[in-house]
């Protein structure tokens, strides 16, 4: 369904001429077995609490997801109607699949879950998000999460 | 998606990331990916469904034990399809409220009376699931749609709310709409697919209407910020042939 060649001509052109970030290096982590580390989730979904500020146009910052926060509590303000919200209104899972990385944690197949979660509106330029991306960093490490998954939509 | 990616992994933390558009992720080289081949709005595939998302999510997070990258993988399965939606119909029946609707001279009354026709399965929607994604705007349902339903009319009409400009208070509210409707009509078990359910909204409701009438007033808005939601912020694409 995702594929550009499923879309209809408008569409597809719109994507395929997206401004992508071009980057001079290749940064990589290493770490340790999946099965000892601590994963957090970063969605660019637009999704935040009932009361957060919702995020508009161009927004650039990030909304705090608690680990513990009801399925009930998260909205979304994702500006773009261009991608299906049935889902997320059936399952809150099928885009922030936090209910299953705590399964996967008790299963062992990864170490344990974060205690914070993050969300960004991803109609936004990704250069935009760069500084809060690096504020958001140094948060991820005192969670002493080393594991981030990233989950657009 | 990859640009975050980039920008993590210099602040020293290992990533891995889920990619619906596979030309996107070539082109930025994210240290890990994993390709689905799923509709917008599902990275995980499939709502209810925990033994496939589990799939999608070992799959997204193997690559972090890989030695070196960057690693960019396809994920193998598709989600089952396509649904036989021979004869879905929406569970809701509006066919009874249009009769009634029809004999309503303001259309306002139309649509409050279209949305107390819903209530019941919206309300049978938020005790199956615990849960409902409508109150992003912080308005009522009905609040929202007689806003909506007024500025229609009235380009002057004020943002209800103190915080919010009137073109994103415009906005949530029709996400609102949009989302309580959608709601009520995935209340009753039975398949049906995202694009089934966008052309009953867009199609048969009068909300939809409504929605395709803004985007056409604000199409010839001399603000700016109203323009822009006409143009990209209320209709999907693939609806505009609508308007």
């Amino acid at each position: 369904m995702a594929r550009l060649s499923d879309l209809n001509e408008a569409s597809r052109v719109r994507l395929l001429n997206l401004e992508c970030p071009a980057f001079e290096t290749r940064p990589w982590v290493s770490g340790p077995p999946l099965h000892k580390r601590r994963v957090a989730i970063i969605s660019t979904a637009g999704l935040h609490r009932r009361n957060d500020k919702p995020f508009t146009w161009g927004s650039k910052d990030y909304r705090i997801i608690p680990g513990d926060v009801s399925s009930n509590e998260l909205v979304m303000s994702h500006v773009s109607v261009n991608f299906d919200r049935t889902g997320f209104q059936q399952d809150l899972n099928v885009i922030f699949p936090l209910d299953r990385l705590r399964e996967l944690a008790g299963e062992r197949f990864i170490g344990s879950v974060a205690d914070f979660h993050y969300s960004f509106m991803g109609a936004t330029a990704p250069q935009d998000m760069e500084p809060a991306a690096r504020t958001l960093a140094a948060l991820l490490k005192k969670d002493h999460a080393d594991a981030i998954l990233l989950v657009p939509v | 998606m990859g640009g975050l990616s980039h920008y993590l992994e210099e602040q020293g933390l290992a990533t891995t990331q889920i990619s619906l558009i596979r030309e996107h992720t070539e082109r930025i080289k994210p240290p890990r990916a994993l390709w689905v081949p799923f509709e917008f709005g599902r990275p995980l595939g499939l709502p209810n469904d925990s033994a496939f998302q589990k799939r999608v999510l070992r799959a997204a997070l193997s690559p972090l034990e890989a030695p070196s990258g960057p690693i960019l993988k396809d994920f193998p399965e598709d989600v089952p399809g396509p649904v036989d939606l021979t004869g879905w119909a929406c569970p809701v029946n509006l066919s009874e409220a249009t009769a009634e609707i029809r004999g309503e001279t303001d259309p306002t009354s139309g649509l409050i009376k279209e949305i107390s026709f819903l209530r019941p399965w919206y309300d049978m929607a938020i005790e199956k699931r615990g849960r409902t994604t409508v109150g992003v705007s912080g308005m009522d349902i009905q609040q929202g749609a007689q806003f909506l339903a007024t500025f229609l009319h009235d380009e002057s009409t004020p943002s209800p709310r103190a915080d919010l400009t009137v073109g994103e208070a415009l906005k949530l509210a029709s996400e609102d709409l949009k989302a309580f409707y959608l709601e009520a009509a995935t209340a009753q078990p039975g398949k049906s697919s995202s694009g089934e359910l966008a052309d009953w909204f867009w199609g048969e409701t009068l909300a939809g209407k409504l929605l395709l009438a803004l985007k056409a007033a604000c199409l010839k808005s001399s603000d700016p910020s109203i323009k822009m939601l006409g143009t990209l912020l209320l209709v999907p694409r693939n609806q505009e042939h609508r308007a």
